[in-house]
């Protein structure tokens, strides 16, 4: 079976909580909370102000530049408020606040259920409707789609892979789009092969979730899709990211960065997005609701909510019976990649694919040992990365030495941290060493740039 | 009770694994060689051993306690281990307080000097029995005291007592009952090497014990096959290519011969893979062990000693930050 070349680890993938749990409609809120970033890239510009009514859909922040995206109105009603406030994390953040009125949509939104397959539209009217749509990866990454899909003069797109991985552990809402929304996926990655002029796409999906498998196999047999392909690939993390995905899928390596997927012939998007890209281009449908999962062993019920953003994390934890008692962690995403949310009020937003509560226990940080050099996070990691030799690096702040190893190299998978038996947090290092190093490119760049 | 919410950066799980845990999993993997050669030389076997473990502990705890003022880490077994490869590279007639000079040798100048666990570039065991082999060689080639006559007897095995012990210099031993007296070569009675009838150091008596503990530490992924198999397939490599310049008949020559006999399964396994003095690389470590493999094979067909795998693994040991160095895993991405 398939699967990417190097490193990669079996964590228990605790899907069993959430996996059949259908997808529900998450009630409307009375208020939400939109920040003004939720991508990567520059911050939209709030194009609303105190007091004016909104209707569900409308756009409220305007993209600034190419990289950007906009955002839209998740609720109709008043807008109560734009300024600064803290997200999950506690970043301050430039939200636009509405109370909402009602549900009233814009005129121009198609909804209904029903599936409409036929598209004439030609790549660049698709990319421009991606664009004001405001769709961005929604596996987590929160890229801007629509720039994924402009290939750049000169190179040219071979294949669409679509990532029906989710090797998150507990996260169920790519499989439960899978299942449920099926059809909606299979058009979508018509419209992106029309976008990208492609005639072959393939669904990657791990072998944990031969359901979605054969479910989509039968669907692609049943409505004619031609040129799309369901790959099954060997369950391992951290085969979800875009680099283990195209080597796994295709065999082709990207090369170090600032290499792109699309200089292997490759684009990639996720199974949600995918669905996003469906109801923009044939819906009129702006990107202001996903799939959430809300899970953990220790939550009296899981939920995978269908929900507009902007909605608070404490309302889908109340949904799911309450935090439970003691020390908890509760993570915007999954335990692997997902990060720690210490406002439980902030607004979920397009990246966030699930909330995961972890029980202190199950989250130990273990006591520090030695490095003993056993080499376990070299075997571990997916991108053929020294973590330990980073992670040292980065301590004694060898800054030059940590570039000289490739430390931009790392995707943050947490595979090193994961296999150490001394419990090093080797990631936090070779975060730290990352981000400084990066930082140091920036500046010799700019530096160059002005002479 | 409340809820507390707290935060670190990911990964927020971890795989569970711990230095005690594969400190323990190769106590473990040694228990069969243990088991057969208490069975084989008795008693002495195992009180050897313990005075091998409780004065590296000990050691290690004093030093790390008082001399060096800081947190102690016996718990993490490591001591355990050395201790045991110790005992096991010892004959069991090795007086006792050897065995505690060779502890405070293996823990004190192999390990603690260089800054304890993971720091010290040479196996702190090796360290410790290479010192009694240069300073006490008499004791340390003694194979008859505490040795039952039945194994030692050269009746019962056609003159051939079985085994050797890693770098003898003199004794009844496989080795070099071969390289001194070739026409017994013949007299080689690999199932007793096998099966534990073999003299020599105590955890070498029985080849399929160590066999079985090697692939226990493979099971548990404590160990990765690229050493053991770089070691041993080199060492018979090597010898099946002298066996054909000779015309094939010594023994001495078969490769059998050399992967049963001496330290060669008991470094291959449990000596040459220990974690911070071998390659971090997969590459590094098959060239770690065809080094060990090569230099094992010199020493036991052309060299003063009878057997080299001390000595090979201990030279190749000075070699791994080289190897570390310029055999870096492969980047993803390039070619």
């Amino acid at each position: 079976m398939k699967t990417f070349p190097i490193g990669g680890i079996h964590p228990s993938d605790n899907k069993q909580w959430s996996k059949d749990r259908p997808i529900e409609v998450m009630e409307l809120p009375d208020q939400v909370a939109i920040p003004m970033i939720q991508h990567i890239g520059a911050p939209s510009t709030p194009i609303v102000k105190k007091g004016d009514k909104v209707l569900t859909g409308q756009l409220i922040g305007q993209a600034v530049g190419f990289v950007s995206a906009n955002i839209h109105s998740p609720i109709s009603g008043t807008v109560t408020s734009v300024d600064v406030y803290p997200n999950g994390q506690g970043q301050r953040r430039m939200m636009v606040v509405i109370k909402r009125e009602g549900d009233e949509w814009m005129e121009d939104i198609d909804r209904t259920p029903d599936i409409k397959r036929d598209c004439k539209l030609t790549p660049a009217e698709i990319i421009a409707k991606v664009k004001d749509a405001g769709i961005v990866g929604l596996g987590g990454a929160q890229f801007p789609t629509h720039v994924k899909l402009s290939v750049p003069d000169g190179q040219k797109a071979e294949i669409l892979i679509i990532n029906g991985v989710e090797c998150e552990p507990y996260l169920t809402s790519d499989y439960r789009n899978m299942l449920e929304r099926g059809e909606m996926i299979l058009v979508g990655v018509e419209i992106l092969m029309r976008a990208i002029s492609v005639q072959r796409a393939v669904i990657g999906i791990e072998a944990n979730k031969p359901a979605a498998v054969e479910l989509l196999k039968a669907l692609i047999t049943k409505g004619g899709y031609k040129g799309i392909e369901v790959q099954t690939l060997q369950t391992r993390y951290p085969q979800g990211g875009e680099k283990q995905l195209i080597a796994a899928v295709t065999g082709r390596q990207i090369a170090p960065p600032p290499a792109l997927p699309i200089s292997v012939g490759a684009v990639v998007c996720n199974v949600s997005t995918t669905i996003a890209v469906y109801e923009a281009v044939q819906k009129n449908k702006p990107l202001i609701e996903r799939v959430v999962t809300v899970t953990g062993k220790e939550l009296k019920e899981t939920h995978n909510f269908l929900m507009r953003f902007g909605i608070p994390a404490s309302h889908l934890l109340e949904r799911a019976g309450g935090l439970p008692e003691g020390d908890v962690k509760l993570l915007n995403g999954g335990p692997m990649m997902g990060r720690a949310v210490v406002d439980i009020t902030a607004p979920i937003i397009k990246g966030c694919s699930g909330i995961t509560v972890i029980s202190g226990k199950d989250t130990p940080r273990g006591v520090e040992g030695a490095c003993i050099k056993c080499a376990k996070c070299v075997s571990a990691c997916p991108m053929g990365l020294e973590p330990y030799l980073l992670s040292k690096l980065a301590r004694l702040q060898k800054w030059d030495m940590a570039e000289e190893h490739n430390t931009v190299d790392c995707i943050e998978c947490g595979c090193c941290s994961y296999t150490c038996p001394s419990n090093l947090p080797l990631l936090d290092y070779i975060r730290i060493g990352k981000q400084t190093v990066m930082t140091n490119i920036r500046a010799r760049a700019a530096a160059n740039n002005k002479k | 009770m409340a809820t507390r919410l707290f935060a670190a950066p990911s990964p927020h799980i971890h795989g569970g694994e711990s230095t005690r845990r594969i400190m323990g999993d190769v106590v473990l993997a040694l228990i069969p060689a243990l088991a057969v050669s208490a069975y084989v030389l008795g008693w002495r076997a195992l009180m050897i051993t313990a005075v091998a473990i409780a004065s590296c502990v000990l050691f290690e705890f004093l030093i790390q306690r008082f001399l060096l003022k800081g947190r102690t880490t016996i718990g993490d077994l490591s001591a355990v281990v050395t201790g045991m490869l110790l005992a096991f590279n010892l004959p069991v007639g090795i007086p006792w307080w050897i065995v505690i000079i060779g502890a405070l040798v293996a823990i004190g100048i192999g390990k603690m000097t260089f800054g304890g666990l993971g720091c010290n570039p040479f196996n702190p065991a090796l360290t410790g029995r290479i010192f009694l082999l240069i300073a006490y060689p008499v004791q340390m080639t003694d194979w008859t005291t505490g040795v039952p006559a039945a194994v030692q007897s050269p009746t019962m095995f056609d003159s051939m007592s079985g085994a050797t012990s890693m770098d003898a210099m003199s004794g009844a031993t496989a080795l070099p009952m071969v390289k001194e007296n070739p026409e017994l070569a013949g007299n080689v009675n690999f199932g007793d090497m096998l099966f534990g009838q073999m003299n020599g150091s105590m955890g070498e008596i029985c080849a399929l014990a160590l066999i079985l503990g090697g692939i226990y530490l493979l099971w548990r992924k404590v160990i990765t096959w690229h050493i053991p198999v770089a070691v041993l397939g080199t060492m018979a490599i090597f010898a099946a290519c002298v066996g054909l310049g000779e015309g094939g008949s010594l023994v001495y020559e078969l490769p059998i011969f050399h992967l049963l006999a001496g330290g060669a399964l008991l470094g291959a396994f449990f000596m040459a893979t220990d974690y911070s003095t071998s390659p971090m690389t997969h590459k590094g470590m098959i060239i770690y062990g065809v080094g060990i493999g090569v230099i094992t094979m010199v020493i036991r067909l052309w060299g003063a000693y009878p057997e080299g795998m001390s000595f090979a693994i201990f030279i190749m040991n000075a070699a791994t930050p080289l190897i570390n160095k310029y055999c870096k895993p492969k980047r993803f991405g390039t070619k």
